[in-house]
């Protein structure tokens, strides 16, 4: 089996819209069978989480460039386009 | 029984037609409610225009648009959604950094712990997803009808 990926998911407070996106990263990887495990935080925490994480999925702005891939998730909040984000994580998350 | 939307509102948590040239007006007419009832401390105020100067709120949906401020939970008492109409729209900066939003209806999501509301915070989302739902909200009497439309939502989640 394939190491565990670890997909970080950040808003600005890491309480309200990280928790709607969590919950969709979470069934997302579920209904593709992906070996990984998601951690919520806010934005100003994803540094300390970087060396671990293969991917960050956010809502906010992201205030820096990071080491890992990054997909905005916005629209997972708005229900417009959502294939597109699926698609990103998805591909992000390939070997 | 699952947590509703509906629990969290209240009909002294809703301003229809709010007269607002600014976030900053929009976010002190919401913290002067809430904070009379009790739901948050009095740095609740400065708390949202921090954060939204930092992370902005809107949300860019189509004919009616949507804020969602929000701050740290450390100036929450108690979870709550205060509701305000506006009489005309005022322009927030979209949430994901690209441009701003002229918005109608701003839902102040009042939080206290992280990954926890998630029904409510999914069937909100699933609301301002609802144009037919916005144009209702926006096109409201009064606050009384507000309560109505928002506290009658249903939806099932799946």
């Amino acid at each position: 089996m394939n190491k565990q990926k670890v997909i970080l998911v950040a808003c600005g407070t890491g309480i309200a819209t990280s928790t709607v996106v969590c919950k969709k990263v979470e069934d997302l990887i579920k209904a593709n069978n992906i070996n990984a495990r998601v951690i919520q935080c806010k934005i100003s925490e994803v540094p300390g989480y970087e060396d671990e994480a293969d991917l960050l999925v956010t809502t906010t702005i992201a205030p820096r460039a990071y080491k890992i891939p990054v997909v905005k998730a916005i629209n997972y909040l708005t229900n417009i386009n959502t294939q597109k984000v699926d698609q990103a994580i998805i591909d992000a998350l390939k070997d | 029984m699952a947590e509703s939307i509906k629990e969290y509102i209240n009909k002294d948590l809703i301003i229809n037609n709010l007269e607002a040239k600014t976030t900053d007006d929009i976010f002190y007419a919401l913290s002067e409610i809430l904070l009379k009832a009790s739901f948050v401390k009095d740095s609740f105020y400065k708390g949202l225009v921090k954060r939204e100067s930092k992370f902005p709120t809107g949300l860019t949906l189509g004919k009616y648009n949507v804020a969602i401020p929000h701050t740290d939970a450390i100036h929450v008492i108690k979870p709550a959604i205060a509701i305000a109409t506006l009489k005309h729209p005022v322009t927030f900066n979209n949430m994901d950094g690209d441009g701003q939003v002229e918005v109608n209806v701003v839902f102040a999501m009042v939080l206290n712990e992280p990954h926890s509301q998630i029904m409510m915070l999914q069937q909100l989302m699933l609301l301002i997803q609802n144009e037919e739902i916005l144009r209702s909200m926006n096109d409201a009497k009064d606050s009384e009808e507000l309560y109505d439309i928002v506290s009658k939502f249903e939806c099932n989640l799946i």
